[in-house]
């Protein structure tokens, strides 16, 4: 399969590529990893008339811990997310979610920016950073913008990204004590798409209360979904497996899957129940440091 | 549309090409440079038929534009023989009969190849883990596993000697 022709750009400085950006506005794509919008050029459902490829600019890609935040840039590939030793002690749910996107193969060129700017509600990403209530940065000509992860997934396919913008970081809040969490996904084989996966963030106090849960849901919505209910539910309760089978209830009930060949609404539901108590599990064994 | 000039290191040589932005670099590979040894497989980034090594790592190369490879270092299943000798890769896939018809072939080498740059003692589970995303529609990763395993006996000997 062969891609309609466009123009190729590869700007070497982020200025460069957002005065391109500005130019050519919406009849432009930017390029990260590729491993989604190649496959859609070449089945022709994207149709770019300029290509702008990010993936010379220097700086890009560094990941590391500033001012309480673990920031990685937006053309971070999978592949050293999932290598990342920072990443698989500290940020374990990211870790979990690293690792189970696309293939080896294609975490090798995937980047984190790509993931998150194509918004494809089966893209696993999102879910965590609204479990860790993480942050977005969006650069344009004049500027950072600093959006925060559950006001930037607005549609199937859209954000708030504007389109002379680019997203160059994304922000995660250093956990708490005390803290675990862990990113559960359900497919179909390596390389599918998620039919259901599911994040969950937990704090808990000396006691085994929980001061905070942070649910995000994959693949079960236009959009990635907050599981609002299920997390304003635990905080001040107890978490244990009480507790977690009334939250994994209440997110099944904030999903709003579709059927398709993955599964009917019904199935579909019920593996958020499934895969929210799982999450929220191995999210409280790693907050009281029984595993990693 | 206006084509771009790029210099690719393929197998330890320098190639020099004028492509069309849309060219992909399976097509690269094939079309212009005529190394027909990487395969086409599913063309949709599922099966991994087209993985070669891009700066060390496998990648499926239906999925990168030949732009994207310049100036870069990119090995394929060609540059795995050397001097007249097979890899303990290819010996592997040899010795525990690793293909059947063979079409997924040069990307299980490739990704395999990778795998046992950094860990030349992968478990089992190691190996499935990586070559996951490859795809063998005979079926035959029973004895892939054993040719990655036979590989890496033979690079830990060669280490040893």
């Amino acid at each position: 399969m062969i891609p309609p022709q466009f123009a190729y750009f590869a700007p070497t400085t982020l200025h460069e590529a957002l005065t391109l950006l500005r130019h050519y506005g919406s009849e432009a794509k930017l390029l990260s990893g590729g491993q989604s919008l190649i496959p859609l050029m070449k089945l022709r459902l994207a149709t770019p008339a300029y290509l702008i490829d990010i993936n010379r600019i220097p700086g890009l890609d560094s990941l590391h811990e500033r001012n309480g935040f673990l920031c990685i840039g937006a053309l971070t590939r999978e592949a050293d997310l999932e290598q990342a030793p920072l990443v698989r002690t500290h940020y374990p749910i990211v870790y979990d979610t690293a690792r189970v996107i696309g293939d080896p193969l294609v975490r090798n060129l995937a980047t984190i920016g790509g993931n998150l700017a194509h918004a494809d509600p089966a893209n696993d990403h999102p879910a965590t950073l609204l479990a860790l209530e993480a942050e977005i940065v969006a650069t344009g000509l004049d500027g950072e913008r600093i959006i925060p992860a559950a006001d930037f997934f607005t549609d199937f396919f859209t954000t708030v990204l504007h389109p002379d913008e680019i997203l160059t970081e994304v922000r995660i809040p250093a956990p708490a004590a005390a803290s675990g969490g862990a990113y559960v996904k359900l497919e179909r084989k390596v390389g599918d798409f998620a039919i259901v996966g599911v994040a969950a963030q937990t704090t808990i106090d000396a006691a085994g209360i929980c001061i905070r849960a942070g649910i995000g849901l994959t693949n079960v919505g236009p959009t990635p979904l907050k599981a609002h209910q299920a997390e304003t539910f635990l905080q001040g309760q107890r978490l244990d497996q009480d507790s977690i089978t009334q939250a994994a209830q209440l997110a099944a009930q904030a999903a709003r899957p579709e059927a398709d060949l993955r599964g009917s609404i019904a199935y579909k539901r019920d593996m958020v129940r499934v895969l929210t108590t799982r999450a929220l599990t191995r999210a409280l064994e790693r907050a009281t440091g029984h595993v990693t | 549309m206006a084509t771009h000039r790029i210099r690719v290191t393929v197998n330890g040589i320098a190639h020099e090409a004028e492509v069309e932005p849309r060219l992909l670099f399976v097509h690269f590979l094939r079309d212009v440079l005529r190394l027909t040894g990487t395969h086409i497989g599913c063309d949709t980034t599922h099966c991994g038929a087209c993985t070669v090594l891009l700066d060390g790592r496998p990648i499926k190369s239906c999925t990168l534009f030949a732009v994207q490879a310049d100036g870069r270092d990119v090995l394929t299943v060609e540059g795995l023989e050397q001097n007249g000798q097979l890899h303990p890769i290819q010996e592997g896939f040899w010795q525990e009969h690793g293909l059947q018809c063979g079409f997924c072939t040069p990307g299980m080498l490739m990704t395999s190849y990778a795998l046992l740059q950094h860990n030349t003692a992968p478990t089992e589970e190691e190996i499935r883990w990586a070559i996951s995303g490859n795809l063998c529609r005979c079926t035959g990763y029973v004895n892939i596993v054993k040719a990655v395993q036979y590989a890496a006996g033979k690079i830990r000997q060669g280490d040893a000697a």
